[in-house]
């Protein structure tokens, strides 16, 4: 089997991409896919606790980062210098099973996979 | 080689359609083959056929359509991200009791199983994407 990694690195709310790209690591985790997900730039705001879209209007994104452990996904990797330049506090995230990485280990995790989808 | 593409952003929003059109002319071109074409997220719009952009512009749609012609591409668009924004087919406008459809000719609406068995099948997985 091919392992695919996605790498999302857009905000959750701005756009309806970072949506997008982790209903397609549910699909694949869904068929039984060796897929990763790995946030990066932007996308270490998906993390963030406490998000309270407007009701009716929009959903939750963490609710969706909550059941990547469900369908099989246990590690979300997040970039680490990515979330230090923004002032996230990591202390205080949506998920609780994140792997933080490094440059050298988001370069490490890219070439260990097959295929990249890229949101 | 086999490639699939992964096209994310709409006609003339950003340069993604286009830069995935000419990737994927310049492959076929080179004897590379196509094992699908995935239209996702906005990328969506581009299979509607009722794009009409001004005539000193490029018809990116109309391209898009051309090429799958021409080579008999698989051409997928993902049907929830489809649906939502308004590209619909024959059958889903049935469904939904909508008045029309506006699926260009060649593309055909799907789920993202096929997304996930095309980067199985393929050698390479290439996203265009804002």
């Amino acid at each position: 089997m091919k392992s695919l990694l996605c790498i999302s690195r857009h905000s959750p709310y701005g756009t309806a991409i970072a949506r997008e790209a982790l209903e397609a690591v549910l699909a694949a985790a869904a068929f039984e896919q060796n897929i990763a997900l790995l946030l990066m730039d932007d996308g270490v705001w998906q993390l963030k606790d406490q998000q309270q879209p407007i009701a009716g209007i929009q959903k939750s994104l963490a609710r969706n980062l909550n059941a990547l452990e469900m369908f099989g996904v246990d590690t979300v990797y997040a970039h680490q210098p990515s979330a230090q330049k923004r002032g996230l506090n990591t202390a205080e995230l949506c998920i609780e099973s994140i792997e933080w990485l490094d440059d050298d280990q988001v370069r490490q995790l890219i070439s260990n996979h097959d295929h990249l989808l890229s949101f | 080689m086999k490639f699939t593409l992964v096209i994310l952003g709409a006609p003339y929003s950003d340069s993604a359609s286009q830069s995935a059109l000419a990737f994927a002319q310049a492959a076929l071109d080179d004897g590379h083959s196509i094992h699908r074409l995935f239209f996702y997220a906005n990328g969506v719009y581009n299979a509607s056929r009722l794009a009409a952009p001004p005539q000193d512009e490029h018809d990116l749609p109309a391209s898009w359509t051309q090429l799958i012609k021409q080579h008999q591409l698989d051409a997928v668009v993902c049907i929830a991200a489809a649906l939502r924004r308004g590209v619909i087919d024959a059958t889903e406008a049935k469904r939904y009791q909508k008045d029309s459809n506006n699926i260009a000719e060649g593309f055909e609406l799907s789920g993202l199983g096929q997304l996930i068995e095309a980067s199985a099948a393929s050698d390479r997985l290439l996203t265009f994407g804002p």
